[in-house]
């Protein structure tokens, strides 16, 4: 279907309907006659992007994220993987874990903030702590369903042939999982990059949760609205990264074909 | 006499329990007694829903049955062996995997070096005409095409047994005949000891067309109705097809299976 459709076209409906969204919020702003300080023109926040980027603070606060995200996410899968591949493959060991798990799922992130700031003081260790725990579940709860989706007659095909441990994992278990491991691992990051803005809110001097907070108490509102845009460019730029990861490791995928 | 006989199923029982809410046990198999002789052709013809993938599933050590037993050469089966190839109803190939790797897995699960496994994988590939097609992943194949690259899964693994599960289901008639007499072939004309084979299908021709013998089975619960013999020469090719002899056969056999199939319907 998308196949026949030009590029230009395609980044063109694209950028269409955020234009729009431009033009209206400028013409609002000039003919609203709002309090600036509450409702700041586009322009105003051009210019205000332009000199947070010439000043090198808005690079700074976005690596700090990122950087943040990274180790969070990083950490998250490094336990959730394991773990998930683990509890999907034997079904007693999930029946044990079910207890402490289904407690711990419903607090929030956020609800850790309080506890992770005594234990790892203001900046990366408590942010990243929350990070883990909020991208730890989606990437857990996938990689199990993804182990038990695996289609029974692959099993037994894979049985039928001689297919048994290690080669039955590497061969079926782990490609048989990977789409809903990947599903997992994309939302855990949409997830991750939330919540770090967030308890950067709280818990930072540093990173663009910080740098709006920052610029709120300053009254700085085009900052502030900076930031959110960089949030919302940068989440959308590392979703799109995880949907490349997916096709190219899953060619086999007919929806998924590049 | 049992010096000869490979597989031999004694009162195969298999009940399923099915999950559903109050329902019920569903008696799949109640005691199939089978002989199967070291290197027959052995095909077995039955209504839908009889047991046959059941029976093919509990030979192949996939699935064990409730009472009874099956034996391989005298032994009890226990579960999968390398002595063993089948080929599902609905050909499970690996969505992963390109149709070149869904036929190597096999011969590299045995330990099978790159080389070897190359030639062998590329031979049956040009078998059942799928060498064009190596590097396609099997969404991108007709149902034909997954049936044969099944097939060639199968035949590479150069089991002593095959097990076959209506592997013709969804190809074309004229491949269907070519396929047959490809089967037919390999199971005669292959290096060391002729196969044994056990063949289900819906289709008496076919039956026919391949089998020594062929076991009908009642409707479910499945049991063996009989076993006839098929005394037609080899190699068997188009000509056999338009004997009478063949077309008597045939007739025969659908009148004692059109009293099953009635049952059902
Ligand atoms: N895993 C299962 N759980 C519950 N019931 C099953 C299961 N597998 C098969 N059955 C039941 O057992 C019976 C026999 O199934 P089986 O697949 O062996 O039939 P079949 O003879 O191969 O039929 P067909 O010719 O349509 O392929 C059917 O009534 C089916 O409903
Ligand atoms: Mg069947």
């Amino acid at each position: 279907m998308g196949e026949s459709e030009g590029v230009v076209y395609r980044i063109g409906r694209f950028l269409i309907l955020p234009l729009l969204a431009v033009a209206a919020w400028w013409i609002v702003s000039k003919v609203g006659g709002f309090n600036p300080v509450l409702f700041p023109a586009p322009d105003a926040v051009a210019s205000a992007l332009y000199n947070l980027g010439a000043s090198g603070a808005l690079w700074v606060h976005i690596s700090t994220s990122v950087k943040r995200v990274l180790v969070g996410f990083g950490l998250a899968s490094a336990l959730a993987l394991p773990l998930g591949l683990l509890l999907g493959l034997y079904r007693p060991l999930e029946a044990f874990c079910d207890g402490l798990l289904s407690v711990l799922r419903p607090i929030p992130p956020f609800a850790w903030i309080p506890l992770a700031i005594l234990w790892f003081g203001i900046g990366d260790g408590s942010t990243q702590f929350v990070v883990l725990y909020a991208a730890f579940w989606p990437i857990l709860l996938n990689t199990i369903a993804g182990v038990r989706d695996i289609d029974r007659s692959l099993l037994k095909a894979a049985s039928s042939i001689g297919s048994r441990g290690l080669s039955l994992f590497v061969h079926v278990i782990v490609p048989g999982s990977l789409p809903l491991v990947l599903t997992g691992l994309r939302i855990g990051l949409g997830i991750a990059w939330m919540s770090i803005v967030a308890a950067e809110l709280v818990a930072a001097q540093s990173g663009l949760g910080f740098m709006i907070m920052f610029y709120r108490s300053l009254f700085i509102t085009e900052n502030v609205i900076v930031g959110m845009l960089a949030i919302g460019v940068l989440g959308y730029l590392m979703d799109r990264l995880m949907r490349a990861i997916e096709k190219r490791l899953m060619p086999w995928r007919p929806g998924l074909k590049v | 006499m049992n010096v000869a006989c490979k597989i031999q199923a004694v009162g195969v029982r298999k009940e399923y329990e099915v999950s559903r809410k109050g329902g019920d046990r569903i008696l799949a198999l109640d005691g199939v007694d089978l002989e199967v002789h070291a290197g027959e052709f052995l095909a077995i013809l039955g209504p839908s829903g009889c047991g046959k993938s059941t029976f093919l599933n509990i030979a192949a050590g996939l699935e064990r049955s409730s009472a009874g037993e099956i034996r391989i050469d005298g032994q009890h089966v226990e579960g999968p062996g390398p002595d063993r190839a089948m080929c599902f109803q609905d050909h499970v190939l690996f969505p992963w995997k390109t149709v070149w790797e869904n036929v190597e897995f096999g011969l590299r699960v045995r330990g099978l070096g790159r080389k070897e496994r190359a030639a062998i994988v590329a031979h049956y590939l040009g078998l059942v005409g799928l060498s064009k097609f190596a590097n396609q992943y099997p969404h991108e194949l007709s149902g034909g095409m997954r049936q044969r690259c099944a097939l060639a899964r199968t035949f590479a693994l150069d089991a002593a047994t095959l097990l076959m599960d209506e592997p013709f289901a969804s190809v074309d008639a004229q491949t269907r005949n070519i396929l047959q007499e490809e089967i037919l072939r390999i199971w005669d004309q292959g290096a060391g000891p002729r196969k044994t084979v056990v063949y289900v299908t819906h289709s008496i021709e076919e039956a026919v067309f391949l089998a020594d013998r062929v076991a009908v089975m009642t409707a479910r619960p499945g049991r063996v109705l009989g076993v006839f013999d098929v005394p037609l020469y080899r190699p068997r090719n188009d000509e056999t097809r338009s004997d009478s002899f063949f077309r008597d056969l045939v007739v025969h056999l659908w009148k004692v299976i059109r009293d099953q199939v009635e049952r059902i319907s």
